[in-house]
């Protein structure tokens, strides 16, 4: 079985200080750590234990600037088969159908049985690259997938829906499957695994220009401070009530 | 002159970097307080070859440089000082003088038990008598039949209480003095050997260190490390490899004392602004990094001359783990002052970092030796 994931090397944000450059539509990226994108990093994981089960390739695919090499590489590392980065001239401007676009036009060409992706990235949260790109391909897909089992050319999959309902569904291979953080454990790579990686083959695609763009960022900006404040009234007991009440529903507590 | 890392160099500091973060953090806290020997994080770390990084492959290793394994070094120490050491101690201190004195048996025999964490090295020098002035070692051997006996006594042996292989030194020839000292490879169980006082540390808690008593301990012929009268040999080659991995957890160290105070000072406020906005916080804040980036090009340096392995490294070695470990002593206990009175308690990392710095100016030789190192190499 041949897989394709698509991953992405994104800065993490969740403890940094975000800075917005002057033309107001990028982030400054200078003090910025960058990784993979956590569900992408799941979406190997499972390419990876898919892996172990079957016989086949695993084709690591992500559009970026020639810095997401090392997202690529670390792929490599942990056991994918090969890598390909996508670098289109006008970068800096895509959305997702361009994103998912590009990725088409490579992915169509490997005869995929299964392509996986992160459900979600956490810089820009579209959730629409997967998709989007199952529609492209003229392939079924299902999102934010918990656990995944293959079959005879189906995949059974487990969706965690809102309430804490979980739905299964049973797809026909070729498919795309957007995959939730937490369906595994992923791994580290080796050091062993790190020496390999430099044999293997990570093809650039370079010196096109994506098309189709349907949106574009007008701005990128912090909201003003707000300055609403809620007075409790009360004895202590009550007020400490309610300020409880309000840390629980903000979930701080 | 190139600065850059390798490509495999960077995904290593990345790999490790994201291991330390996840698995180490904590745990460090927790290993500070029981001493408890982080065995559970040393069988991970075996499969994803941190323990035998510089190991060649056919050896059960993962066949990387000097620049690998100190990059490693620095990355677990900045999470955890403690398995940091024990880390060096098993690649450098132990695998490498067996795979570079040991036979082809030796080798076939123990590094693949310390390269996949079946057993944890050590290494057996220092004796209650013999720290600084190691060629004074007293520990005896002499071949009887197909054993050499032992008898004596070390001190201060990281790892020392959970290690399972040890290279241990002792004299074959009392007149020949330091030309007489011999290497073993010594298996834990042995008949004659057991280990006696644990020390309890100030820091770096957690690395099972104490003595190790041999009474007429038997050790096979076949077990003699390179040939009779050079041990002494062996150590210092040993150690001048090891200095660098010393001086990479102590870069380590630093990183993460330098991080926490810079964590630390944006979040504080007093007089109505972070801490971070006032000049003596930045002039500390520049001080630790300034320092640090001058010790971890120290380190690399190091590393890269013995990579390359032209010539001698004592002098690069010795310079590189006398300033990494001012550096640690220095830039831990800034942070600890950044941090004020709360870098005083447990509730922040900063304290036990100040504990572990300590350390690194005094084993694998004081600063004062790695001095006299330099200065005669100098004045030769």
């Amino acid at each position: 079985m041949n897989i394709a994931v698509c991953i992405k090397r994104v800065p993490e944000t969740a403890e940094a200080a975000v800075n917005i450059d002057s033309s107001e539509k990028h982030i400054i990226p200078d003090q910025l750590v960058f990784d993979i994108n956590e569900a992408d990093n799941y979406a190997l994981e499972e390419a990876l234990l898919l892996r172990e089960k079957t016989e086949g390739d695993i084709t690591l695919f992500t559009v970026g600037s020639k810095e997401s090499d090392e997202v690529i590489k670390m792929g490599l590392a942990k056991g994918a088969t090969r890598g390909v980065r996508i670098t289109p001239e006008n970068l800096d401007n895509l959305d997702a159908y361009a994103v998912a676009k590009l990725l088409a036009e490579q992915v169509k060409e490997g005869n995929f049985d299964l392509i996986l992706t992160g459900c979600i990235s956490s810089d820009v949260g579209n959730s629409q690259v997967g998709v989007t790109l199952a529609e492209l391909l003229g392939i079924p897909h299902a999102t934010l997938v918990i656990k995944m089992g293959i079959e005879d050319g189906f995949a059974t999959v487990q969706r965690e829906l809102e309430g804490g309902l979980l739905e299964e569904l049973k797809i026909k291979l070729p498919a795309l499957f957007t995959i939730q953080t937490g369906i595994n454990e992923p791994r580290y790579a080796s050091i062993l695994g790190i020496k390999r990686a430099a044999q293997k083959e990570l093809r650039v695609i370079e010196n096109i220009t994506a098309e189709g763009m349907k949106a574009e960022v007008v701005k990128m900006y912090y909201p003003p401070v707000g300055k609403m404040a809620e007075i409790l009234e009360g004895g202590v007991e009550e007020v400490s009530g309610k300020l409880c009440e309000i840390l629980k529903g903000k979930g701080l507590l | 002159m190139n600065f850059d890392l390798t490509d495999n160099q960077k995904l290593v500091r990345d790999m490790v970097r994201d291991f330390a973060e996840k698995e180490l953090k904590e745990k460090a806290v927790e290993i500070d307080k029981t001493q408890e020997f982080p065995w559970d994080i040393l069988k991970k770390m075996a499969e994803l070859g941190l323990l035998g990084i510089v190991v060649p492959e056919e050896y059960g290793g993962a066949g990387m440089d000097f620049i690998s394994l100190a990059i490693a070094v620095e990355e677990i120490s900045r999470a955890c000082a403690s398995t940091g050491v024990i880390v060096a101690v098993n690649n450098s201190l132990t695998a490498y003088p067996i795979e570079h004195w040991g036979n082809e048996d030796q080798k076939k025999k123990y590094l693949p038990l310390l390269c996949k964490g079946e057993k944890i090295g050590a290494f057996g020098l220092t004796e209650p008598n013999a720290g600084s002035d190691a060629g004074s070692i007293e520990s005896t051997a002499r071949l009887e039949g197909d054993y050499y006996i032992l008898n004596g006594t070390k001190r201060f042996i990281t790892n020392g209480g959970e290690a399972g292989i040890f290279v241990v030194f002792a004299l074959t020839n009392k007149e020949l003095k330091h030309k007489g000292i011999s290497a073993f490879i010594v298996e834990d169980g042995s008949e004659g050997f057991s280990k006696g006082k644990h020390e309890e540390l100030m820091g770096i808690r957690a690395t099972a260190n104490c003595e190790l008593i041999f009474e007429d301990c038997k050790v096979p012929k076949e077990n003699l490390l390179g040939e009779e009268g050079m041990g002494f040999k062996i150590a210092l080659g040993t150690i001048d490899v090891s200095r660098i991995d010393i001086g990479a957890q102590a870069v380590g160290i630093s990183q993460g004392a330098l991080e926490e105070a810079i964590k630390y000072s944006k979040e504080r406020k007093q007089f109505g602004k972070p801490i971070c906005e006032f000049e003596f916080i930045q002039g500390m804040i520049a001080d630790m990094a300034t320092k640090i980036n001058a010790a971890r090009l120290l380190v690399l340096r190091a590393a890269y001359i013995k990579d390359k392995g032209e010539k001698r490294f004592s002098l690069e070695s010795a310079m590189a783990k006398w300033y990494a470990s001012e550096v640690a002593v220095d830039v831990t206990r800034q942070s600890c002052q950044v941090h004020g009175g709360y870098g005083y308690t447990k509730d922040y990392p900063v304290e036990r970092m100040f504990r572990d710095s300590k350390i690194m100016e005094l084993y694998e030789g004081t600063s004062e030796i790695q001095k006299i190192v330099i200065a005669r190499s100098l004045l030769r």
